[in-house]
């Protein structure tokens, strides 16, 4: 496990600009050692433009961090697709593909760097092989994808491919064209007032008998549980060579710690597990590893 | 204004007499599935065997319609041959065309039957010219199906940058999420329409009379609850009611079907080729009174979109097979979103 590296994937929730910013400031000396950077989720969300986050960049960059840019996975408008054309055209960072649209740019600016994001629905061996033919040089599984399925693909790859999985966090499952934050404080996408901006977690949907379900995150919808592979790593980094956390509201980099100590073989992953409890914003699930519905929390035997 | 290009009427067909009857009442294309999780409408009894898909090949093709193949779902590597074999028994049966999601399985159907003409699937997910200029590229389909996120404005921008054609959803089940990119029945069910063909799917469903009302669950997940008065609908998972900061109702979308009927000459200056009716899975009576409305609407706009309205016995047509007995312009009305 000692070669597993840890990556911070994007922030997945629209935080004001100065807690962005402190955010990262502390990320540089965390134990990630790949940064995804950039808004993935709703393109009306500009805290931080691309100059900023090419700034954030390069002081990660700086501090020893491979960096790279992600990319919105629902792509809409020309002026989406603008955004997306200045994301391929600068050569400094990689960039993470989340829509077909952004592997076309990337194939066609004849980048062989890229990685290639987990909205991509990469489930076959031949897919894969054909977005490495392309240029990808690192690819995240779909969240749903199960541990014994994502073994499945890697045999059947001639050569093997830098494979990197999520590890920790509310997963997000779904994009729409609405934006369901908006939509709770009854106002129109496009008139939305920013409602999403300083929800550091999203609002959490419950279910008429209380239990918590899902996650609004503007147009993305995510779990209320958060997905905590901790104590399945043994088996994840079999096929993993990348674990990914996503960014909370708090407590991200005791998260990474915990991951670190795993490992690096200091704490065993049970015991990472147990100590994490004191970092999930909703009780765990990992269903979606063990080829269950996603919710499920499944224990080892 | 008289139109240059035929739009196509793509109906539904989850089985042999549902796609006679679309056949009968005017489709130019109808789309069906093989009996299995090759295609996402793999429900218990429906959709086609070879026999009788060789059957409606045959009633279609009599009558000058095609017959297009639903192959998309995501095949996965330990099923991969299910999936290329469904692609080799459609240029056998003789399918107009397959709509697939999966590229690999795309580059298969490219290289193994270069006459096979290929369609990109809604659950592939392709929401700009550059995604459907990808798949056109690399794999050389002839037709997308748009997912029903854009709005009218971005429909006909994507007509204008691709030399693809371009079918959107008309009338039908309404999803809210971009298809092909939402796993909340996975996340509730451990079935999702990318793997396993099926949503919010029957077998994990139960309804239950309680004190509270009738609540309707998916796999144990209270979706709805309903009162005396109120009548209970299926429970897909995301029209149901839920709490969100104290406040219950519909957070994701009420039950309602998705109609553009009225924006019909619109979609037809922008240049759609095919409309396509969703519902596999409705009975053949559904099948033919969309079909026929639909029919009568698409005739009228082609032979003058500018002298086109819509009648009112139209609307309660639609509006009597509609979920919720209402409908919505999805995101194809701004406001939607």
């Amino acid at each position: 496990m000692n070669s597993t590296r840890l990556a911070l994937g994007p922030l997945l929730y629209y935080w004001p600009r100065q807690a962005t910013l402190d955010f990262y400031a502390e990320v540089a000396d965390s134990p990630a050692d790949i940064v995804y950077l950039g808004e993935t989720v709703c393109s009306r969300r500009h805290e931080l433009r691309l100059d900023d986050w090419l700034d954030v960049a390069a002081a990660l960059d700086a501090a020893g961090k491979e960096v790279v840019l992600s990319t919105q996975s629902l792509i809409e408008s020309e002026s989406d697709l603008k955004a997306l054309r200045r994301v391929v055209a600068q050569d400094r960072f990689r960039v993470e593909a989340n829509d077909m649209s952004a592997v076309r740019l990337l194939a066609e600016a004849r980048r062989t760097d890229w990685i290639a994001g987990p909205t991509l629905n990469v489930f076959n061996p031949v897919t894969l092989e054909m977005l490495r033919e392309s240029g990808a040089c690192r690819w995240i599984a779909p969240h749903e994808m199960s541990g014994a399925a994502l073994a499945d693909v890697l045999a059947g790859l001639g050569e093997p491919l830098e494979t990197e999985v999520l590890a920790w966090g509310r997963l997000p499952l779904a994009h729409s064209a609405r934006c369901f934050t908006a939509r709770h404080f009854n106002l129109q996408k496009d008139t939305c007032e920013f409602r999403c901006l300083g929800l550091a977690d999203g609002i959490t949907l419950r279910t008429r008998d209380g239990e918590p379900f899902l996650t609004l995150n503007g147009v993305q919808t995510q779990s209320a549980r958060v997905h905590n592979l901790l104590a399945d790593l043994p088996r994840v980094t079999r096929s993993a060579q990348v674990l990914r956390v996503s960014p909370q509201g708090a407590n991200t980099l005791q998260v990474l710690e915990l991951f670190r100590r795993v490992v690096a073989g200091t704490d065993s992953a049970a015991a990472a597990f147990e100590a994490s409890a004191d970092c999930m914003v909703d009780s765990p699930c990992n269903g979606f590893w063990h080829g269950r519905p996603g919710l499920e929390h499944c224990s080892l035997q | 204004m008289t139109l240059s290009q035929r739009i196509e009427l793509v109906c539904p067909a989850g089985s042999l007499p549902a796609l006679k009857t679309a056949v009968d009442n005017g489709a130019d294309c109808v789309y069906v599935g093989f009996k299995d999780a090759t295609n996402a409408r793999n429900f218990t009894g429906l959709n086609f065997d070879p026999a009788s898909m060789r059957e409606g090949v045959r009633y279609a093709h009599d009558r000058r319609r095609k017959v297009l193949l639903a192959l998309n779902t995501y095949p996965q590597a330990n099923n991969w041959k299910d999936w290329t074999a469904a692609v080799d028994r459609a240029a056998e049966l003789g399918i107009d065309a397959v709509i697939l999601a999966d590229p690999g399985l795309m580059a298969y159907a490219a290289k193994t039957h270069p006459d096979l003409r290929l369609h990109l699937s809604v659950q592939g997910s392709a929401t700009s010219y550059e995604a459907v200029n990808f798949y056109h590229e690399r794999f050389g389909i002839q037709r997308a199906v748009l997912p029903r996120v854009l709005s009218l404005a971005q429909v006909e921008h994507v007509i204008a940058n691709t030399p693809v054609e371009i079918e959107v959803f008309g009338f039908g089940g309404l999803c809210v999420m971009v298809e092909g990119r939402c796993a909340l029945s996975a996340y509730a069910t451990g079935e999702s329409p990318n793997c396993n063909g099926a949503c919010s799917p029957g077998k994990h469903v139960r309804w239950e009379q309680t004190p509270k009302g009738m609540e309707t669950r998916l796999n144990g997940i209270l979706i709805d609850r309903f009162g005396d008065g109120e009548r209970a609908g299926y429970p897909t998972l995301c029209k149901g009611r839920f709490d969100v900061d104290g406040e219950t109702y519909y957070a994701i979308e009420e039950p309602t079907s998705l109609n553009t009927l009225e924006m019909l000459p619109e979609l037809a200056r922008a240049g759609v080729r095919a409309i396509k009716i969703e519902g596999r899975q409705r009975s053949p009576a559904y099948v033919a009174q969309v079909t026929r409305v639909w029919r009568a609407a698409l005739d009228r706009v082609m032979s003058g979109a500018d002298r086109f309205t819509v009648q009112p016995a139209w609307m309660a047509e639609l509006d009597k097979v509609s979920e919720g007995r209402s409908h919505t312009l999805g995101a194809y009305y701004r406001p939607w979103k």
